[in-house]
C-alpha cells in the first residue's frame, strides 16, 4: 500500500487546478444557463497577468514573499475587469437566444480573447516561478514534494469549503439559489436578478483566473493554454454534473487520479483519460454524477 | 431558375473569375470549399437545434482515411478515395450517432466534444498508425490511372469541388425539402408533437447525423488532398468550433450558406495573415458576434433579401 500515498497526493495536486476551472464553469452555468467557452480564456488571462505582475514585482525589488498574494491580486484584476464587462456587454443580450447561439457567442469571445492575449503579451512563452521556490520542498513517505503543490491542494479544499458556506449561509448565496431555482418568482420578491447574474459571473471569472494564476508558477504561460484548460474544465464539470460544486470537486479528484494512474501504468494514454471518463459518465448518466434531472425543454 | 441555382452560378462565376485574376486564391478557395462541406454537415444538425462541438472528429477521420489508404498505396484514385472517406465517415456517424442522438442541447454538444477529444488524443498518441503529432503525408492521387503534378491537381480540386458542390447541393436540397428534412426544424420547435404525429424523432436525427458525418468526412478528405498533409489538430475542438462558426456566419437557411461563410472565413484568414497575423481570430470573433446579433440569418439571408427586392411585390 506504500505506493498509494504518492499516487493520491499527485492525483490531488493535478485535481486542484482543474477544480478551480470546473467549479467556476459550473457556477456560471447554473446561474446564467450558458456554457461559457470563453471560460478558458479567463484561466489563461489569470496566468498571464500573474506572471507579468510577478516579473514586475521582481524588477521593482519587491520581496518574494509577496509573490503568493500577487497571484490573488492578478485573479482579482482579471475578474474585476472582465467579469462585469463580458456579462453586461455581451452575455446579457443572449439570454433570450437559443442555446446554440449562446455557445457560439462565447466561442466568438474566446477567439477575441485568444488574440488579445497574443497582441498584448506576445506569442513567446513566459515563466515566473518565485512562488514555487519560496515554499521549498518537503518529504512524505520518502518522496520529495514541492510544498507549493501541497499548498495548491489546501487552497482548493479551502475554496470548496468557502463556496459551500457562501452558497448556504450568506445572503448572496441565498439570492443565487433563489435566482437559480426560479428567476421570475425571485424577481417578484424584489431580488435584483441582473445584479446576481453579474456577481455570479464575476465570481466564476475570479475562480478561473485564480486557477490560472495558481498554476502559472508550475506551468508557465504560452498561447493555447486557455484552449486546453477549457476542454478539461468541460470534462470535469460535466462528469460532476453541471451546477454541482461538490460534484466538480469529486470529478476533479477522479480525473486527477485517473490521469496519475494512466501515467503510472500506460503513459501514452494519459491525455485520453479525462475525455474517456467524460464519455463513459455522460453515456450512463447524462446529467453527470451528481446532476439532477431537469425537465426537458419540449 | 430558382434562387439557389442562380446564387450558385453567381458564386461559381465569381470564384472562377477571381482565380483567373489572382491565381493564389485558388488554394484559398479549395480550403474554403472543403470546410464548407463540413460546415454544411454541422448546419444540418443546427437546423434541429443541435449544436455539435465535435464534428472535427469526422473531419479528421475523413482526412486520415484518405491519407492512410492513399499513403499505403491501397487506393490511389482521387474519386474513389473521396467516396470511401465519405462513406467511412458516414458509417462512423451511424455508430456514434446511435449513442449521441438520444441527447439534446448542451449534453449533445458536450458528448460530441468529449468523443472528438478522445479521437484527437488518440491521433496524437498512436504513433505507429497515425504518425503521432507529425501527422501523415497524403500521397499524390491518380485520376482514372493518370498522374498529375501539383498545379494541375489544384485546378482539378477547385473545379471538381465546385461540380461536387452542385451535385451534393442538389441532393441535399431535395433531402431538406423532403419530409425527413422538414422534420428537423420541427424537432427544434416541438419534439413531442412530432412523436404524436407518428414520426420517429430518433430516426430523423440519426439520418441527419449520418449525413452530416459523411459531409464532414468529405470535407476532411478534400482538405487532405489540398494540403497534402494531415495533422491531429484537424480534430481539435477549436476546429469543431470553427465549423459551427462558419455555418452560422454563412447562415443555415440554405445549402449555399455554409459555403459563403467558409469563403468569407478563409479569405479573411488569408488577408489577415499577411497583414496582422495575430489579430485574425479577433476579426473573425467580432464578425461572428456581430452576425449573431444583427444578421441572425447569416450572409445567406443578405442574398435572399437582395433577391426579394428584385421581385418587387
Amino acid at each position: 500500500m506504500e505506493f498509494l500515498i504518492p499516487l493520491v497526493v499527485d492525483g490531488l495536486a493535478a485535481a486542484a487546478v482543474i477544480f478551480f476551472i470546473a467549479v467556476g464553469l459550473s457556477l456560471v452555468f447554473s446561474v446564467l444557463k450558458i456554457l461559457n467557452v470563453a471560460h478558458g480564456s479567463f484561466y489563461s488571462m489569470g496566468a498571464y497577468v500573474a506572471v507579468m505582475l510577478g516579473m514586475w514585482g521582481l524588477s521593482k525589488g519587491i520581496s518574494p514573499y509577496f509573490s503568493l498574494p500577487l497571484l490573488f491580486v492578478a485573479a482579482a484584476l482579471v475578474a474585476g475587469l472582465f467579469g462585469p464587462l463580458v456579462e453586461r456587454g455581451f452575455l446579457r443580450w443572449t439570454y433570450d437566444k437559443p442555446e446554440a447561439l449562446q455557445i457560439l457567442v462565447t466561442f466568438g469571445l474566446f477567439l477575441i480573447f485568444e488574440d488579445m492575449q497574443k497582441l498584448v503579451f506576445g506569442v513567446q512563452p513566459h515563466f515566473h516561478d518565485a512562488a514555487l521556490h519560496l515554499l521549498g520542498v518537503s518529504t512524505i513517505g520518502g518522496i520529495a514534494y514541492i510544498n507549493y503543490q501541497l499548498v495548491l491542494i489546501g487552497l482548493a479544499v479551502l475554496a470548496l469549503a468557502v463556496l459551500e458556506l457562501v452558497i448556504r449561509y450568506t445572503t448572496f448565496g441565498k439570492l443565487v439559489v433563489a435566482v437559480v431555482s426560479d428567476r421570475e418568482v425571485a424577481q417578484c420578491m424584489g431580488v435584483n436578478a441582473s445584479h446576481v447574474f453579474t456577481a455570479a459571473f464575476t465570481l466564476g471569472v475570479f475562480l478561473a483566473a485564480l486557477g490560472g494564476a495558481l498554476a502559472s508558477p508550475t506551468s508557465g504561460v504560452a498561447p493555447g493554454l486557455g484552449a486546453e484548460a477549457i476542454v478539461l474544465g468541460f470534462a470535469v464539470a460535466a462528469i460532476g454534473g453541471l451546477g454541482q460544486i461538490g460534484g466538480a470537486a469529486l470529478a476533479a479528484f477522479l480525473v486527477g487520479l485517473a490521469r496519475v494512474l494512466a501515467i503510472f501504468y500506460y503513459p501514452e494514454l494519459e491525455p485520453v483519460v479525462p475525455y474517456t471518463v467524460m464519455v463513459l459518465v455522460l453515456l450512463v448518466r447524462p446529467f453527470g454524477l451528481f446532476g439532477t434531472i431537469t425537465a426537458r425543454r419540449i | 431558375m430558382q434562387l439557389p441555382a442562380i446564387a450558385f452560378g453567381a458564386m461559381a462565376a465569381v470564384l472562377i473569375l477571381s482565380v483567373q485574376m489572382v491565381p493564389w486564391l485558388e488554394f484559398v478557395y479549395i480550403l474554403a470549399l472543403a470546410k464548407g462541406f463540413a460546415a454544411l454537415g454541422v448546419a444540418i444538425l443546427l437546423r434541429a437545434g443541435l449544436i455539435s462541438i465535435g464534428h472535427a472528429l469526422f473531419f479528421g477521420f475523413g482526412a486520415y482515411v484518405t491519407a492512410f489508404l492513399g499513403g499505403g498505396r491501397i487506393v490511389t484514385d482521387l474519386g474513389a478515395l473521396l467516396v470511401i472517406a465519405t462513406f467511412a465517415s458516414a458509417a462512423l456517424g451511424v455508430i456514434i450517432g446511435a449513442f449521441v442522438v438520444r441527447y439534446r442541447a448542451i449534453f449533445f454538444a458536450m458528448l460530441n466534444l468529449a468523443l472528438s477529444m478522445v479521437f484527437f488524443s488518440l491521433l496524437a498518441k498512436l504513433y505507429a498508425i497515425t504518425g503521432g503529432t507529425d501527422g501523415l503525408r497524403v500521397a499524390m492521387p491518380t485520376i482514372f490511372g493518370m498522374v498529375f503534378d501539383r498545379a494541375t491537381l489544384q485546378a482539378i480540386l477547385l473545379y471538381g469541388s465546385l461540380l461536387l458542390l452542385a451535385g451534393v447541393g442538389y441532393l441535399l436540397k431535395r433531402y431538406l425539402h423532403s419530409p425527413m428534412g422538414q422534420a428537423l426544424p420541427a424537432i427544434e420547435r416541438n419534439e413531442l408533437r412530432l412523436e404524436y404525429l407518428g414520426v420517429s424523432v430518433r430516426r430523423v436525427l440519426l439520418t441527419a447525423y449520418t449525413i452530416s458525418a459523411g459531409l464532414a468526412g468529405l470535407g476532411g478528405a478534400l482538405m487532405a488532398f489540398a494540403v497534402g498533409h494531415v495533422l491531429p489538430e484537424m480534430s481539435y475542438w477549436t476546429v469543431s468550433g470553427q465549423l459551427v462558426l462558419i455555418a452560422v456566419l454563412g447562415g443555415i437557411g440554405g445549402v449555399l450558406g455554409p459555403f459563403m461563410g467558409a469563403i468569407f472565413f478563409e479569405v479573411v484568414h488569408t488577408l489577415a495573415v499577411g497583414h496582422m497575423a495575430e489579430a485574425w481570430n479577433l476579426i473573425i470573433g467580432l464578425t461572428l458576434i456581430a452576425v449573431i446579433f444583427f444578421l441572425p440569418g447569416g450572409l445567406y439571408s443578405l442574398m435572399q433579401a437582395f433577391a426579394r427586392k428584385g421581385h418587387a411585390p
